[in-house]
């Protein structure tokens, strides 16, 4: 259903470099288009293990674009992505299902299976890789649950959950298959600045307390100098600038402050 | 400021012309048509083929099979009852008027039988499931796709035809020959009840007829038909489900989609297997 190749079965592992001594992740002059337009133009970024990156941006520059090509929802046009050492560029979708498993996303809208409760949607991604004693099972998902600060829960659907309720749940689903890369698409979009200070203070905490190299998609700045350790903005399709949070707090680039001090004139945005 | 590249309206060009044009846009739009036919009907076959390759999992997903069948099957009974009752009861009214004065009424139960065995159960509860069953798993899977829930699953290593496709187009191909045998039983009640009750005929003549021409064939075919049918409308609703595009509206386009093409196919279908199972040689 998504794009990429139509095997279905799983291969063996995939082939290629071994983990360890590079990036968790590097993007090499990625470029695609959609609907004839160029979304994304060249994109150069590298995420070091345990490093939380953030790609800033505009609506509609690319950011969840660039998320999906990382986890092979998409594939590029042109350039390479490596993924913890290994090159994804063209991997198959049996190659793609071995390597997810050490890769976790959290969607702009939760993305959690209505049909499902709390607990078999944060207990799913463990099942397809092993099966566990029912009391096993459980276990794990209120140990989750209880990591992103939701108790009793379970049982629950999530058509009855708060929006905040729901990022976590998707966060505790995102960690229950212990990746090594976690990427958050907007993470704090439609939440309120309390609920969206929660989300910031687990990203932050998961990342320390499990060593999860993080990439950060979102336009919320309070958030990405949060949680931050790299900001990269990205502009027309490519990463304009990279640098700390005080760097880009204190960049001399007109298109950077004006998108991190929220003016748009200076993004020639009014019109 | 105009656009250059806008291609001119009809009625700019020199009269000359608006023949030559109105030529050319009708070919592009048959041209266009053509296209988007032959992508889908690939499309289509490549989704039957994944999900058919996704069978040996079966046993793995087994409890999204049952509940499937469930939500097709125990969902649809009640319309499935109406709709049979009633034309069991509208079959005896037609053949007893078409009947009259050519053939003795006391056949009336053979040819009711034989009528929805063959043709009327199957067909009718194909068009009435599918309505049904094919709209609600093109919304599901629909809405699952805009709200990136298929991603999800993408993400989380799981093959969304191995989840979703598979076992709804198992459960519909179990699910529609059973609700036939059903529609089929309350139908042939439903010509008995006007046979009875409006003609003054006797249950026993009724009954008589019916295991006179009773032939196992006519059951059998119709089951046949009744499990093509079921993946059609199993395979049309996930695939307009899984092509998705936009939000609300997207979901409602592919919702109608699904049914009308699940309605178009269960007739088509049906006019192919009448030619593959029922063919007379002269």
């Amino acid at each position: 259903m998504s794009e990429q190749g139509a095997d279905g079965g799983v291969s063996g592992p995939p082939s290629g470099a071994r983990d360890g001594g590079g990036p968790a992740l590097a993007l090499a002059g990625v470029e695609k288009k959609l609907g004839g337009r160029a979304v994304l133009a060249g994109v150069d970024l590298e995420v070091s293990p345990g490093e939380t990156v953030v790609v800033i941006g505009r609506s509609g520059c690319g950011k969840s674009v660039l998320l999906k090509h990382v986890v092979g929802l998409m594939q590029p046009d042109r350039g390479r992505i490596q993924l913890l050492g290994h090159d994804v560029t063209r991997f198959t979708s049996g190659e793609w299902r071995q390597l997810r498993s050490r890769v976790g996303m959290v969607f702009q809208g939760a993305a959690l299976f209505d049909s499902l409760t709390v607990g078999e949607n944060v207990a799913l991604g463990v099942r397809v890789r092993r099966r566990l004693p029912i009391g096993e099972e459980q276990a794990l998902v209120a140990e989750k649950l209880a990591q992103v600060g939701l108790h009793d829960i379970a049982g629950l659907k999530p058509a009855s959950l708060s929006g905040g309720m729901k990022k976590r749940v998707a966060l505790a689903r995102a960690i229950a298959t212990e990746p090594e890369v976690l990427l958050y698409d907007e993470p704090t979009t439609g939440l309120d600045p309390v609920m969206a200070d929660v989300i910031n203070r687990l990203i932050r905490d998961l990342q320390r307390r499990l060593g999860l190299t993080s990439v950060v998609v979102t336009h919320d700045m309070a958030s990405a100098y949060f949680v931050g350790d790299r900001i990269a903005y990205l502009h027309q399709g490519r990463i304009h600038q990279t640098g700390t949070p005080q760097e880009l707090r204190d960049s001399a680039d007109p298109l950077v402050r004006g998108f991190v001090e929220g003016r748009s004139q200076s993004l020639g945005a009014a019109g | 400021m105009a656009d250059e590249n806008r291609r001119p309206f009809l009625e700019e060009f020199p009269p000359e012309e608006i023949l030559t044009e109105t030529a050319k846009t009708g070919l592009a739009w048959v041209g266009r048509t053509i296209l988007a036919f032959f992508t889908h009907t690939g499309r289509i076959g490549i989704l039957f083929a994944r999900a058919l390759g996704a069978l040996p999992a079966l046993r793995l997903h087994g409890r999204q099979v049952v509940d499937q069948m469930s939500a097709i099957g125990v969902g649809s009974v009640p319309l499935v009852v109406i709709v049979a009752l009633f034309t069991g009861a509208v079959a005896a009214v037609q053949a007893a008027y078409q009947l009259e004065g050519v053939v003795p009424l006391r056949y009336l139960g053979a040819v009711i039988m034989r009528s929805v065995l063959i043709e009327l159960g199957p067909v009718l509860t194909a068009l009435v499931v599918g309505g049904r069953v094919g709209a609600s798993i093109a919304a599901e899977i629909g809405t699952m796709k805009v709200t990136e829930q298929i991603d999800a699953l993408e993400v989380l290593a799981i093959d969304p035809v191995r989840y979703l496709v598979m076992p709804r187009l198992v459960a519909a191909v179990i699910m529609l020959p059973v609700m036939t045998v059903f529609a089929d039983a309350v139908a042939i009640l439903g010509g008995f009840g006007v046979a009875t009750f409006s003609f003054d005929q006797s249950p026993h003549t009724y009954t008589q007829a019916l295991k006179q021409f009773f032939h196992l064939k006519d059951l059998t075919s119709g089951l046949m038909k009744a499990g093509f049918f079921g993946a059609i409308i199993g395979l049309m609703g996930c695939y307009y489900g899984s092509v998705t595009e936009g939000g609300a509206e997207g979901v409602g386009l592919a919702t109608t989609r699904a049914v009308v093409a699940s309605c178009v196919l269960v007739l088509v279908g049906d006019y192919v297997l009448a030619n593959l199972l029922f063919r007379v040689s002269f």
